[in-house]
């Protein structure tokens, strides 16, 4: 595997830059479009690292990033906006280093349910908290543009897969592929199951956290409805799952079509996008069992070559 | 691989561009989004869009807008955003780049609007919110200069209530004891947070208040907690499915207030119709000059062509910003958007709800903020500077 | 005594909202995301036969338990069964049941839409007070919780006492062994899906009584659905009522000594700290 290091990450390097690029090539729609990408990516492929070798399906990124997005809302006015980033990361990493820590001893569906009963009851705790402060209203007014968003997105998707690729080729990524495949197995061969699930849990968190906070400035006013709207927990499933979570690029696969799908589906039928948004997702599980990942190996296995 | 995946783009995109092919000339394209599903729908579709299809077939029926001399034809493309800030900002530059749209309506309620503003300023679009209310029209204003709002602040919307409380105090009609609740949300917890020192320095005494969240099943404790504190007036800043709630409450614990306040969605024709009789008397946020000609003529058409009645807050406001448009572009007879937002800054609109003319914020600040359910209408009790108020009436049981 | 009595009344209407999908989930094994829209149409049929042609939803209850009914198991025939037959692993289930269930809440928001448009829908049926104890009480309510009651028990009798229903719960604890003494597993699971299907659509006519909905409140329900049944343990009837009065009582415990702000923030830590020191929920049976 060695020779292919290099490759790996200057191909990687090579899409970064072809991606940084867009909005120089666009009129602001497809770097609308673009925004979109960039935060599912960025989210989908973070919820994977944690989710795809262990199999847990976490539905609290809602919560992480609505908690990015108050960190935000509540500091625009105090601190300089580079700092709110790493403020963030922080703030979102310690909320899934305890809840990680919470939850070791949950599995299956017992967990799926907790995070997201665990995402409203943080949602309900921050608007308590605000309307106990008599809050006046969170504006985020800044001079930060579509573009700036974007590049700050796609950064830190660049951050994403560096630690995804570090994590697959560290000790730390093997022993998650054996807990994944057996955690009995991974626990009598001395490895600390515990220790490195939560490890990855808190990187999910922290970089949720931080899309949450980019994402602030977009939404120029901030509601709780909106910052922690569940609906976010499930699309980032739901887009991770239909890419595929064997392989770090598999969300991306997932990413891409389905948000052209969504905006073809909102463009056209405006009266009817719900509707044939549900009947798509339908089709594309029973036609795609294992999700795009797995339509394109198909496609390589046939056609035998390298893509 | 790579083919298909090319192709499978290339059929995404062209199906994008038919969507986004322009209409035929002599026709003027209006975007228009919001939430047709998600937590809003519910008041889109009572406030925003049927106006919207009540505008559009009335000016296409006679016969279109005189842009100088050239009769118009409007067309709209409208768009759910699903209560999604994201799926609006997306819709909105849709419509300017892709549909090459003449105007874009403004989006439904604050945070969307607030959401979509960057991207109206940027794209060069006025937006004439009517579903909007905040307190940094100012702020906003400097930031975006193209953003106007006519439905009002917050504290004006505040300051109102607690006067009308505060006359009917000094006039012997009510006692000094106010129960106050709100729902936790953006736009409850910025008016409780205004108007709790309004309520205490005009000297009132609030003896219960709390806060509860949106979606809470049950409000009877609160109503429960409210009736035990013996107040006089009771006043909640709440949301549709809990303005529902609380009155249902207030009824089954036979609460006896003199003062009945309940926020958005009172103004709905469904609240009416649902309580019937026992609406009689109930405040809330809003309002409209029910007797003006204009406005009847107007919900006389709204029924006819929607199939449904208009509210008696924000819709005849929605239409009053689509009549802004009209005026504004057979005025100037052009599509040029920087006019048409200079003469919309510079001129008076005589609309269904009065005359509407902006301040130096772009802000209207003539506008209803309480009503009061009385004979079956909503009808305004309290406005900054609007004609037509009606005086209270005490709330006198829920029969 | 009153605190009790509105916790209790809550509780009924938690339980009308999370004994289907425990069925469903628990025999079927189908984490249904849809579990909210099947409760919306209940509550839309009560809506519409209520002001169209003034029928009372308790009589709404009767009509709309045999199509809800027949719904679910199509639903379950035609969308779920594949699902179930090509998954390799319960995890491989529920990951296909979470996206395919998913779809099908977004299919029935727009159908919903399409047909009957997103206002916000309510109507007036029995919203008097009646008085217990010298307090007053929503009679809707009341009568809501007397159904709740009714049904849970109704359940609890078929499932503890009947045939089938013993066959069902030897299906929801090992479908192996169940298919080993002869039980036909897939019509099992395929009639308690419709069974759950049901309820949940019953539990809606019932909600919709003293509840305002619109066609896409449903994922509210879903949710505290999800977390009442995961508290009480999957696949017991008993303990999805005892979760649903836990949560019921506590949450009008706080709203009346401590904050009302604070309610569902109660209702989510009491849910957290129940998993937290019994990870299988209350009457849930350790993991294999």
């Amino acid at each position: 595997m060695t020779p292919n290091y290099g490759k790996e990450l200057s191909a990687g390097a090579v899409l970064l830059i072809i991606a940084a690029l867009l909005p120089f090539a666009s009129d602001g729609y497809m770097l609308s479009i673009g925004v979109s990408i960039a935060m599912y990516t960025v989210l989908a492929t973070s919820w994977a690292l944690f989710s795809g070798p262990t199999h847990y399906i976490s539905l609290a990124t809602a919560a992480f990033f609505g908690v990015g997005t108050y960190v935000t809302g509540a500091g625009i006015d105090l601190l300089p906006y580079w700092v709110l980033l790493p403020l963030a990361a922080l703030v979102g990493g310690v909320l899934a280093a305890v809840v990680g820590l919470a939850t070791l001893r949950l599995s299956g569906v017992y967990f799926v349910i907790f995070t997201l009963g665990l995402a409203e009851m943080i949602r309900q705790c921050v608007t308590w908290f605000q309307n106990q402060q008599g809050h006046k209203g969170t504006y985020v007014l800044t001079d930060l543009t579509e573009a700036h968003i974007y590049w700050q997105l796609v950064g830190l998707a660049a951050l994403v897969y560096l630690i995804g690729w570090l994590i697959q080729h560290s000790r730390l990524g093997f022993a998650l592929r054996i807990i994944g495949d057996d955690e009995q197995v991974a626990a009598h061969s001395g490895i600390n199951t515990s220790l490195s699930k939560v490890a990855l849990f808190i990187v999910s968190g922290a970089v949720a956290a931080v899309v949450g906070a980019i994402i602030a400035p977009r939404y120029v006013y901030i509601e709780p409805a909106i910052a922690f709207n569940p609906m976010l927990s499930f699309q980032v499933v739901i887009m991770a799952l239909l890419g595929g979570t064997g392989r770090l690029w598999g969300p991306l696969v997932g990413v891409i079509p389905f948000t052209f799908l969504w905006e073809v589906i909102s463009a056209s039928f405006p009266n009817q996008t719900t509707l044939l948004l549900g009947l798509s997702f339908l089709i594309i599980v029973y036609l795609l069992p294992k999700g795009f990942v797995g339509l394109l190996q198909k496609i390589r296995a046939k056609t035998g070559g390298f893509a | 691989m790579k083919r298909r995946t090319a192709l499978k783009l290339a059929t995404a995109l062209a199906a994008m561009s038919i969507a986004g092919a322009s209409f035929a000339e002599g026709t003027i394209t209006f975007g228009a989004v919001g939430p047709k599903t998600g937590p809003l729908a519910g008041g889109a579709v009572v406030t925003h869009f049927p106006n919207i299809q009540l505008w559009k077939e009335e000016v296409n029926a006679r016969g279109g807008l005189n842009v100088g001399g050239e009769m118009m034809m409007i067309e709209v493309i409208e768009y759910d955003d699903q209560t999604n800030p994201a799926e609006t900002i997306k819709a909105v530059t849709r419509l300017a780049t892709q549909d090459n749209a003449d105007f874009i309506l403004a989006p439904y309620s604050t945070g969307l609007n607030l959401a979509a503003a960057p991207i109206f300023d940027r794209l060069g679009y006025p937006q004439i919110t009517s579903t909007a209310t905040t307190d940094q029209a100012e702020a906003l204003h400097a930031q975006f200069d193209n953003i106007f709002f006519t439905l009002g602040t917050n504290s004006d919307i505040v300051g109102d209530a607690v006067k009308i409380l505060s006359d009917l105090r000094d006039a012997g009609e009510i006692g000094n004891r106010i129960a106050m609740v709100n729902v936790a949300d953006a736009f409850g917890i910025e008016l409780a947070a205004a108007a709790k020192p309004a309520f205490l320095a005009a000297g009132f005494e609030l003896v219960y208040e709390t806060s509860y969240p949106l979606g809470t099943p049950d409000l009877s404790p609160i109503m429960k907690a409210a009736k035990a504190a013996e107040p006089d007036a009771f006043v909640a800043w709440s949301y549709p499915p809990d303005t529902f709630g609380l009155t249902e409450q207030a009824i089954i614990e036979e609460l006896d207030v003199k003062v009945f306040y309940t926020a958005v969605a009172t103004a709905f024709p469904a609240f009416g119709d649902r309580f019937g009789a026992a609406a009689e008397g109930i405040m809330g946020i809003g309002g409209v000059n029910t007797a003006s000609p204009e406005f009847q003529d107007y919900a006389a058409r709204h029924l006819e062509v929607t199939g449904q009645a208009p509210d008696y807050w924000a819709s005849g406001m929605m239409y009053a910003t689509l009549q802004i448009y009209e005026q504004a572009i057979e005025a100037t007879g052009t599509l040029d958007r920087e006019v048409i937002t200079q003469y919309i800054k510079d001129n008076a609109f005589e609309t269904v709800m009065g005359t509407i003319d902006f301040d130096e914020n772009n802000n209207n600040n003539e506008f209803w903020t309480v009503g009061q359910w009385q004979d079956g209408e909503f009808k305004g009790l309290a406005s900054t500077g609007r004609e037509g108020a009606v005086e209270p009436i005490l709330k006198s049981g829920w029969e | 005594m009153d605190i009790i009595i509105t916790g209790l009344l809550l509780s009924g209407t938690y339980a009308l909202i999370a004994m289907g999908l425990n069925l469903q989930y628990g025999v079927a094994r189908i984490m249904n995301l849809a579990n909210g829209e099947m409760l919306v149409v209940g509550g839309f049929a009560a809506f519409i036969l209520f002001t169209g042609g003034g029928v009372s939803p308790l009589l709404t209850l009767f009509l709309v338990a045999p199509v809800a009914f027949f719904l679910n198991w199509l639903i379950y025939r035609i969308m779920l069964r594949p699902l179930v037959n090509r998954a390799k692993s319960r995890g491989a289930l529920e990951q296909d049941a979470i996206l395919t269930t998913f779809g099908l809440s977004f299919v029935m928001v727009g159908l919903m839409i399409w047909g009957f448009g997103g206002d916000y829908f309510n109507y007036s049926f029995l919203s008097r007070p009646i008085v217990i104890f010298g307090d007053n009480f929503g009679l809707n309510r009341v009568v809501a919780f007397v159904c709740a009651v009714a049904l849970c028990a109704a359940l609890y009798l078929w499932l503890n006492h009947s045939r089938a229903g013993m066959a069902i719960r030897a299906v929801a604890v090992s479908p192996e062994s169940a298919r080993l003494v002869g039980i036909d597993v897939p019509k099992l699971s395929a009639r308690a899906f419709a069974l759950g299907g049901a309820v949940t659509a019953v539990g809606g006519v019932i909600i919709s009584t003293f509840l305002t909905l619109d066609a896409s409140i449903g994922v509210l329900f879903t949710m505290k659905a999800l977390i009442i049944v995961i508290m009480g343990g999957v696949g017991d009837v008993r303990g999805t009522i005892i979760a649903a009065l836990i949560l019921g009582v506590g949450e009008t415990l706080v709203a009346t000594f401590i904050d009302p702000g604070l309610t569902l923030a109660a209702a989510y830590a009491m849910f957290i700290l129940i998993l937290l020191f019994r990870p299988q929920g209350l009457f849930g049976r350790r993991p294999t």
